[in-house]
């Protein structure tokens, strides 16, 4: 019988004594219900947008307006939510020190099934005006997979709304499969998040 | 009414000041010796009224081979600032802690620990990780650390970006001469 690389993940850098309190099961990925069942069911996904309200960089003060009266995003079907496990998207609002990717990874780890990420403002697509920082990184895809980058420093609420449209649009074309590339590509994803974050006292998928 | 000019000159009696600088009337700095620095704070919050810290910062003298360091206090009585400035070595970087005077001084030096280096002995939880969490090398602050080399070793550049000069760039496409 052929061994496979990992069948679970080792958890490594967690205290043997916490091993027990996680998890150590891989991500796998879903596969696609039979077609027209996929069909409804995707547009069902793509009109209940709930996004993580964790607001990670200064891109997030666009997502104020965007909520409240003036563009009122409830009309798309666009909710905030407090916690990941309630919320079917992340939005990076902006640049990511390596201190908050660690907060943005585990808070997407957690998310249900489909999710989608959604990522404002230039800094997280090239650097932005954070290129040179010693503690900024410089591509979000990297590290967790997009399904829809939105560029501006910082994309005004009008542009947010065409991104989620434009999200939409792939989650009803049956494009957005972020999550299932996360589980494919799951070994890469990690690598480079422990090459940046050297204090990982997490496990390493937190479900 | 103490005023700033008054509390100086007593810091000069007492401790005795290596420079003065008086950058408008309601703001001075003072250059003192690195073992006068904690008697002089604490006169100055004591006596002179200075009861409120604005924040601690240092300086990187590269060339010189020295840090400064700087605090910054603020009396609400006559709605002065006085800076208390004092150098140290670059080599062996240690300052006396303050942490009894203010409750955030702690914290201050913490951050300085962090991003420059500077040990501080007897400070609460200055070993512990601040905003850099595992941070590996030359702490970033310090001038000799290459920011740009660090990020383009480190966090990857996307291909195709570009960048320009801004003086050439503006000579090239608006002032052709």
């Amino acid at each position: 019988m052929k061994e496979k690389k990992y069948d679970i993940l080792p958890n490594s850098e967690l205290k043997a004594e916490d091993r027990d309190l996680f998890c150590d099961a891989r991500p796998v990925p879903v596969s696609k219900l039979n077609k027209y069942m996929e069909k409804l069911v995707n547009w069902a996904r793509a009109n209940s947008l709930w996004f993580l309200a964790f607001g990670t960089g200064c891109g997030a003060v666009e997502v104020r307006p965007l909520m409240t009266a003036r563009f009122d995003a409830y009309r798309y079907g666009i909710a905030g939510r407090p916690t990941p496990r309630q919320s079917g998207i992340i939005l990076i609002g902006g640049y990511a020190s390596v201190k908050t990717l660690k907060r943005i990874i585990r808070s997407y780890e957690q998310m249900q099934n489909p999710k989608f990420v959604i990522s404002l403002c230039s800094c997280s697509i090239n650097g932005g005006m954070y290129f040179d920082s010693y503690n900024t990184i410089n591509q979000i895809d990297k590290y967790i997979p997009v399904d829809v980058y939105i560029t501006g420093c910082m994309p005004r609420p009008e542009a947010i709304i065409a991104g989620f449209n434009k999200l939409k649009d792939r989650i009803k074309a049956g494009n957005a499969e972020g999550a299932n590339k996360y589980a494919e590509n799951f070994d890469y994803y990690k690598a480079n998040q422990k090459k940046i974050i050297k204090d990982w006292n997490m496990p390493d998928y937190n479900w | 009414m103490k005023t700033i000019l008054n509390s100086v000159k007593n810091i000069e009696q007492i401790f005795g000041v290596l420079a003065k600088k008086i950058q408008r009337p309601d703001l001075i700095f003072i250059t003192v010796e690195k073992k006068q620095v904690l008697s002089v704070l604490s006169h100055l919050r004591d006596i002179e009224e200075y009861t409120h810290l604005v924040m601690i910062t240092a300086i990187d003298y590269l060339e010189q081979g020295k840090f400064q360091i700087l605090y910054l206090l603020h009396n609400y009585k006559n709605n002065t600032d006085l800076g208390v400035k004092t150098f140290i070595s670059r080599e062996d970087a240690h300052m006396y802690s303050a942490h009894h005077l203010w409750g955030q001084v702690a914290t201050y030096q913490r951050e300085l620990h962090e991003m420059f280096g500077i040990d501080f002995p007897g400070s609460p939880r200055v070993n512990e990780n601040f905003a850099l969490e595992g941070w590996e090398g030359i702490p970033p602050m310090r001038r000799d650390f290459d920011t740009l080399r660090y990020s383009q070793e480190t966090y990857n550049f996307r291909k195709g970006r570009a960048t320009n000069d801004p003086k050439k760039y503006m000579k090239k496409n608006l002032h052709k001469e």
